[in-house]
């Protein structure tokens, strides 16, 4: 480590990339690699993206016409997991390694040379669960949750490359998080307290240390897994003693504070977007930071409400029920915060507000429908239904993915220098709002109605909906095409930002020029 | 890097070492936890050990079995009663019928559950066919009995239980392990009655 930092004492000062590939490549770069982490989650984006297509073009009418059920189930499983690690999360890694050392006035994350590794072992993770498509029994069909012992006893024999990859991704996330935490509590600019912290680095520094208890326990589970299947151990196995329902449990002791990595650092890009472009600020800045330490402490007993309908007790059943209510409330807070920050705001409605504000309208209308849920007696009606399908879609794609759209607007004048065609930006946004509603609404509704999820045929009287559906799926889908397009406009050139990019925009990255040089702060600012 | 970043990057190692060890020591929990609870319907696979619970004044408790084949087991099994009375404090036996169908010798391994699932944790077995695995040769018939007993505390809402039992073919699953045991003590406390 000191090496590195001693070639940069000889260096020029500016000096800038290495040319060609190898920049790639070898690049300890925190802002090369968050761009490295961007791309990468794009293209997991669209390869998760064309899947989602797969599906609804198979669900557009009833009856079997494009794929076989087999193969249906394999491209429901990979565009669960395609999307959740290789798209959602790598996206909020590449958020953090460009933004957090900028935000804190750090040189670089803390440990460049892993940073380079946590990133280049993805494409591997992604090559080889991919490419278990084309190997005999198909690719991984058991739905992105994996079930035992539908993993296990009736799992294709790809499975073990499914393991294998999970393995490497959950080894990137845990490098990842331990980077960011490092960097966030060793190399803060003097003066700047935890309690000054822009909201994006609180956020992130709650996500990893989520990461950092969670993804051992994912780890945990599929090594299970693998003993089951290749070493005749029982784990969830009933006849040698295991237990089905225990994968369950451990499954979503990992996945629920796995859905809250992929939502608080949304919530930090959320508050920034909405403080700049109300021109105000942010309104009850501790009670947002305390509201995000009270999610991730609550995400860790709420577990079982994905299993209400397993044979749980009552008593478990009532405490699970009302543990999940309770994230009701610092959610609350936090959209009470930017409601607040809104009002009376001078409000501006460039592409990252729009986004910031339909995160807001449409994440709490997925948080009603997980409110809905978190009924146990009436989730024995809608476990398994399109109805938990579109809870969760609510909160990760007009969630998640908006949040990551409008971060990606907010900021690409900093990362590039140039501003993005602000026209073609509203454009993008209208067409994926459309997109989104008309996808997902009306899957409340067949969902409530009875459709069963994961089944790719139905009944009848879901025809209407589904249509309308599959319509507005692709749609969104294309309109993607177009966010593509935009970006590399702006790469390739546009209007030239000046440093603070925006009016009345508040923090350490907005005070260095755009484009970011590709050193910044390499003599720590000072913070009041 | 300063000592602060060396010591963040030990805890957080520590940390990803402790949640993974965390994450198989769940394992014994959970099974603790159904066990001390009686949740999840659980029942120890060994007898209970033996000590006086029966009493005199116990009440009345209808118990049903119910049999299960796991997945393409083609072996028959059912209760030779599908419904009994018995009273708490009172030891029953009650057997299960089970034949070999197939031509080949197979391994067998029963999995019991109770319903209501908080019953089991007052349902005492002095013992049980599901205790030890089952090898019957093709064609060849059994009764295979469970001697069990409610104890006294019973919560009084239970009136009716379900005893249900899942048979599993084990044949090829750990088939090494059931040979070395099966001729260290062949027929040594075998409890399965002789054919009928």
């Amino acid at each position: 480590m000191s090496a590195v930092i001693e070639s940069h004492n000889h260096d020029d000062h500016h000096h800038g990339p290495t040319k060609g590939l190898t920049r790639w490549l070898y690049t300890t770069n925190h802002k090369d690699i968050g761009s490295l982490y961007l791309w990468f989650s794009f293209a997991m984006f669209l390869i998760g993206g064309a899947m989602a297509l797969v599906i609804r073009a198979e669900l557009f009418q009833p009856g079997m016409q494009i794929v076989e059920p087999e193969f249906y189930n394999q491209m429901l499983t990979l565009h669960g997991l395609i999307m959740v690690f290789g798209a959602v999360m790598p996206a909020f890694v590449g958020l953090a390694n460009w933004l957090v050392p900028m935000m804190v006035g750090a040189p670089d994350m803390a440990l460049p040379r892993m940073n380079n590794l946590s990133f280049w072992i993805l494409p591997f993770a992604f090559l080889v669960l991919l490419s278990s498509l084309f190997m005999e029994g198909g690719a991984p069909n058991f739905g992105w949750t994996f079930y035992a012992p539908l993993s296990t006893t009736y799992a294709p024999p790809s499975v073990t490359f499914f393991i294998f990859s999970v393995h490497i991704m959950g080894a990137s996330s845990i490098m990842g998080s331990i980077n960011v935490i490092v960097t966030i509590m060793n190399m803060r600019a003097p003066g700047m307290t935890l309690m000054k912290m822009p909201l994006f680095v609180w956020s992130w520094l709650i996500t990893a240390y989520l990461l950092i208890a969670v993804m051992p326990v994912l780890a945990g589970a599929v090594t299970m897994m693998l003993m089951d299947i290749h070493f005749g151990t029982s784990f969830f196995n009933a006849a040698g003693g295991g237990d089905p329902v225990l994968f369950q449990h451990i499954f979503w002791f990992f996945g629920h504070p796995e859905v809250y990595i992929m939502i608080l650092p949304a919530f930090g890009i959320a508050s920034h977007i909405i403080e700049t472009f109300s021109r105000k600020q942010l309104f009850g800045y501790a009670s947002m930071v305390w509201a995000m330490a009270s999610i991730a402490i609550l995400s860790f007993v709420v577990w079982a409400h994905h299993m209400f309908t397993v044979g749980l007790p009552l008593a478990a059943e009532l405490f699970f029920m009302w543990a999940t209510m309770l994230i009701a409330v610092p959610t609350g807070v936090k959209v009470f915060n930017w409601v607040t920050t809104m009002f009376k705001g001078s409000i501006t409605y460039e592409t990252p507000m729009l986004f910031a504000i339909a995160f807001v309208v449409l994440f709490t209308i997925g948080g009603f429908s997980g409110l809905m849920l978190a009924i146990t007696p009436a989730d024995f009606q809608y476990h398994d239904t399109y109805f938990v399908v579109a809870h969760f879609h609510y909160v990760l794609v007009p969630g998640s993915i908006f949040s990551i759209m409008a971060a990606v607007y907010y900021w690409i004048p900093k990362w590039t220098g140039n501003m993005y065609d602000e026209r073609l930006g509203k454009l993008h946004f209208w067409l994926s709002f459309i997109g989104v509603n008309v996808t997902f609404f009306p899957q409340h509704w067949i969902g409530l109605a009875g459709m069963p999820r994961r089944i790719p045929d139905y009944a009848l009287q879901f025809a209407d909906w589904n249509m309308i559906s599959s319509v507005g799926a692709f749609l969104f889908g294309a309109s993607q095409i177009l966010f593509l397009f935009i970006v590399l406009k702006t790469v390739m050139g546009g209007k030239k930002a000046t440093p603070e990019v925006w009016e009345g925009s508040r923090g350490l990255e907005w005070t260095v020029e755009s484009p970011a040089p590709y050193h910044t702060f390499t003599t720590p600012p000072k913070v009041n | 890097m300063n000592e602060g970043s060396k010591k963040t990057i030990r805890t957080l190692c520590f940390a990803v070492l402790g949640m993974f060890t965390f994450s198989f020591a769940l394992v014994p929990l959970y099974n603790v936890f159904c066990e001390v609870t009686g949740l999840n319907g659980k029942i120890e696979l060994r007898a209970t050990n033996v000590k006086n619970i029966e009493i005199d004044n116990g009440r009345d408790v209808s118990v049903q079995f119910v049999s299960h084949n796991n997945e393409e087991m083609p072996w028959t099994f059912k209760p030779s009663e599908d419904n009994i009375q018995i009273k708490t404090g009172k030891y029953h036996t009650a057997t299960f019928y089970v034949k070999n169908t197939t031509n080949k010798k197979m391994v067998a391994q029963a999995i019991p559950s109770v319903a209501p699932s908080n019953a089991a944790a007052h349902l005492k077995k002095l013992e049980c066919f599901c205790f030890e695995q089952q090898e019957l040769a093709p064609g060849e018939e059994a009764l295979l009995p469970v001697r069990l007993i409610f104890d006294d505390e019973l919560p009084s809402s239970i009136n009716s239980v379900v005893l249900s039992y899942t048979i599993f073919d084990v044949t090829d699953y750990n088939d090494v392990e059931f040979t070395q045991h099966h001729n260290d003590d062949h027929h040594a406390g075998h409890e399965m009655e002789p054919s009928i």
